[in-house]
């Protein structure tokens, strides 16, 4: 997920005006896609970053997508530093879709790629430290005094001689003053607030009481309930249909093909599932009826074993010959997201434009996508953005967003579409699947002299419909977490092989490239440890001189887990550490393995080197839920095709860790005052190798596909 | 009609009988807080309670229901430990996501319920239901366990 970086300038110039009750506004003014995102007049409205009540509350208006990773929590912090509030009167809103709100590393409002802190450790802290600015020139203008002669602390402005303002006392006053043109910020040892722990999600109580709103949860007066019947194959669609029982069931108000289905429109979610169960469609299944699992290995091993378009080359790979050398494919399955929400939509089409309520992860991209849908201008699209019950990339993909807009546009209704948990699993847009051969080799000595890598996947630049592979053909996504290999290795070449099985759309997932290649890199440098006869933490430390903060987490992990010491009997360790999306993150597992080859996981020990935090609770906290989501995949995790059908469908066949199988889980931060890394998916990659590597040194047995379990 | 008495309301329902309880609370009561997750009982986004006793509302008719107290994520802060869970999961900061989370608090609940001090293996058994694609399963063990510590001390 990269696009154009927007004009960082535009940002610069903050404004602010006064609310309509009283209080400060502190925003961005941005005429034309302002105009263009909210219907407006001529006059251009100023998106609101910040707003200060006179009863003292203040509210951060927040354009990133909340699903779990905390950035309703993260994004009011950066502002309260900055601002000196007072956080119990902090509260935070969800802004709608509007240019102003753009991803600073996207250029579009959008939220994934870990980006949120990264994208908004300035901005949103220039704001907070505007608004800052405006409250002591309006109370020094108040008490005839000089600016200079006045601080802040937790939402009050005091003077020198004792004399306090509250922010509330001060906003209108502040309202009526020019921003400053530029602010300082607070140097990182001031902080009050950032790398704190202790501080709260803003989003516990409602979610703990049943209030938190999910797209799910929306109902509109007369609304309709969709679901779809899809074709059981990528690129199908319906010969014939008879829909007299379906229309039968009480509730059920129409039936209607669109392009992706036959969709039952009913009174809730019941008659429709009920109506769709009792559809009577000929499926057309076209070119994919044969596609097999087994086929799509051999093509994408094919492809390895070919090779392709070369995206890194150092020394000479080829004429280098090593005193050992080591050769092994390695393969990873597509994989679902399943977030605990399955994916849904509500829109509503309207002479005046289109409203959509969904949990999604691209407010900006689908504002675009819809106004095409419907034929309508851009600016005729709001989006209310809902909680999202899950996300992990999949709700970046506009599937239920078009689905429901084109149901609503049909019936001129509003429209609820809801993906069965089998519509979800089966729903495609998925992790690709990847084969990956790797040769590496070792000096007389036991250092390393060689690595190759020749990766086959799917392109999800080209799946994502708003990317394209680079000229030289190398899709970034295929390649990351291999081509940028840390480990000083004189003769270093990697490959890629764009191949596309059966049609099936490929998606981000969860630190995408990542999930399967620091699988490959990680299992087969410990491979190559073995085969020079070294530990496999001393090997990649002595790998990682150029790398201070990839060896600097790797040594701290090795520490905290104690890896040199004895574990009790039948347990073993594994460890690999893996740089993506601006973090580094080492993991030690620990692992006995039970006769029939299955792994427990008994403890995960994690470092993760993210720069400066915002909030080091939820820091940890996302490195756990990483780390669950990988151990899940790792273990379980795979969609298998056969006869073109997907062979999973809900959680007894795509199975998911549960309580009784959660290991304790350890999360270290490397100390830092760097820029801020991402959060939200460095901790996934290493796990898949972590475990793979305890569960070789358990067994002698190295397991170069997953599936753990098969 | 079915008669259902939720968090001590009658309501009296329009709907099959062989309709879903989850379907009943949340498209016709609107009690959005008791949540879809798989629709066969394998993950317990939708657990409520039916006279105390933890069920998946997505696999139990309404029909089961009839003349049963059910009790939904919006009325079982009433219960002494219900209250104990759900405070325990703010101090604990347990939600991420926050979806599968009143299907944890109320198998939590029930638990708690029943055993006043709950061992590792009881919360294993009580709560394996229960998936939580956040991973905050660690989070969820110390909470009960925070909760059961305070309920006693009450």
């Amino acid at each position: 997920m990269r696009a154009k970086p927007m004009n960082a300038s535009r940002r610069e110039f903050l404004k602010a005006s006064a609310m309509a009750g009283g209080g400060l506004i502190v925003g961005f003014t941005l005429p034309g896609a302002t105009r263009l995102a909210q219907g407006a007049a001529k006059e251009a409205r100023m998106s609101a970053y910040l707003r200060i009540a006179p009863n003292n509350e203040i509210t951060v208006v927040c354009g990133l997508s909340e699903m779990g990773q905390g950035v309703h929590t993260a994004i009011p912090m950066l502002v309260a530093e900055e601002l000196d509030a007072d956080w119990s009167r902090v509260r935070v809103e969800q802004a709608g879709v509007d240019q102003a709100f753009a991803n600073p590393i996207f250029g579009m409002q959008a939220t994934g790629g870990s980006t949120s802190v990264r994208g908004h450790w300035e901005p949103m802290r220039k704001a907070g430290a505007t608004a800052r600015a405006m409250l002591i020139a309006a109370a020094a203008e108040i008490w005839k005094a000089d600016p200079a002669e006045c601080r802040t602390e937790r939402g009050m402005v005091i003077h020198a001689s004792g004399k306090k303002l509250s922010y509330g006392q001060l906003a209108d006053k502040a309202a009526k003053l020019a921003p400053p043109k530029d602010v300082k910020l607070k140097d990182p040892t001031q902080f009050n607030l950032l790398g704190k722990s202790g501080t709260q999600r803003l989003d516990t109580v409602a979610k703990s009481t049943g209030k938190a709103k999910f797209g799910l949860d929306v109902y509109l007066p007369g609304m309709l309930t969709a679901v779809i019947a899809y074709p059981p194959v990528p690129g199908g669609k319906a010969a014939s249909v008879n829909d007299a029982k379906a229309k039968a069931v009480p509730g059920v108000r129409r039936v209607v093909q669109i392009p992706s289905g036959v969709a039952v429109l009913a009174d809730g979610y019941w008659a429709a599932k009920l109506g769709r169960d009792a559809l009577e469609i000929q499926w057309d299944h076209g070119a994919n009826a044969s596609l097999s699992s087994e086929g799509i290995s051999k093509m994408l091993s094919a492809g390895a074993a070919a090779g392709g378009a070369v995206g890194r080359n150092e020394g000479d790979a080829k004429a280098e010959t090593p005193a050992k050398k080591i050769e092994a494919e390695y393969e990873a399955p597509y994989l679902s997201h399943s977030c605990m929400e399955p994916l849904n939509c509500t829109a509503w089409v309207r002479k005046d434009g289109v409203e959509i309520w969904a949990g999604t992860q691209s407010q900006g991209p689908a504002q675009g996508i819809l106004a095409q849908v419907a034929g309508v201008a851009p600016g005729k699209v709001k989006v209310n953005t809902m909680y999202l019950g899950g996300g992990f990339g999949r709700r970046f993909a506009p599937d239920p967003v078009i689905g429901a807009t084109v149901l609503s546009k049909i019936t001129g209704k509003p429209v609820k579409l809801v993906y069965s948990r089998e519509d979800d699993t089966r729903g495609y847009f998925y992790r690709p699947a990847s084969v990956t051969r790797m040769t590496g080799g070792v000096d007389a000595d036991g250092r390393a002299t060689l690595f190759t890598a020749s990766v086959a996947c799917p392109s999800i630049m080209e799946g994502s419909h708003f990317m394209k592979l680079p000229p030289d053909g190398v899709d970034e996504f295929g390649v990351e977490g291999i081509r940028d290999c840390p480990y000083d290795i004189p003769n270093l070449r990697v490959e890629y092989s764009r191949q596309e099985p059966g049609g099936i759309q490929v998606w981000f997932w969860r630190s995408v490239g990542h999930s399967q290649n620091s699988f490959f890199l990680e299992s087969f440098i410990d491979e190559l440890a073995y085969a020079a006869g070294k530990d496999p933490f001393e090997f990649r430390r002595s790998l990682l001189g150029k790398q201070p903060r990839c060896k600097g987490a790797l040594e701290l992990a090795a520490e905290k887990a104690g890896w040199s010491k004895p574990l009790p009997a039948g347990v073993h360790r594994g460890i690999a550490v893996v740089f993506s999306f601006g973090s580094w993150c080492a993991q030690v597992a620990e692992v006995s393995v039970a006769a029939d080859g299955a792994p427990k996981v008994h403890r995960v020990v994690a470092a993760v080197d993210c720069g400066m935090t915002v909030n080091p609770d939820i820091v940890r906290r996302q490195i756990e839920s990483a780390i669950v989501y990988g151990l899940t995949a790792a273990l379980y995790g795979k969609i298998t095709f056969k006869d073109g059908r997907v062979e999973q469908s809900n959680f007894h066949d795509y199975r998911m860790l549960r309580m009784n199988e959660m290991p304790k889980v350890e999360v270290h931060i490397v100390p830092s005052t760097e820029a801020p890394g991402g959060i939200g998916e460095p901790g996934t990659p290493p796990i898949a190798p972590a475990v793979a590597n305890a569960m070789f040194a358990a067994t002698g047995k190295r397991i170069r596909k997953l599936p753990l379990l098969g | 009609m079915v008669s259902l008495v939720v968090n001590g309301k009658i309501r009296e329902i329009d709907a099959a009988p062989d309709t879903p309880l989850l379907w009943v609370l949340r498209d016709s009561l609107r009690l959005t807080g008791t949540k879809f997750g798989c629709g066969i009982a394998q993950c317990g986004a939708c657990t409520v309670h039916l006279d105390g006793e933890p069920v998946r509302s997505c696999a139990t008719p309404v029909s089961a229901a009839a003349g049963k107290k059910v009790t939904t994520i919006e009325g079982i802060g009433a219960t002494r430990a219900g209250k104990a869970v759900q405070a325990a999961w703010i101090r604990h900061d347990v939600p991420q996501c926050g979806y599968c989370q009143s299907g944890q608090i109320m198998s939590a609940s029930a638990l708690l319920a029943k055993k006043r001090a709950p061992s590792d293996a009881d919360i294993d058994a009580a709560m394996s239901g229960n998936v939580c694609r956040c991973g905050t399963y660690n989070q969820i063990r110390a909470a009960i366990k925070d909760a059961a510590a305070s309920a006693k001390g009450a």
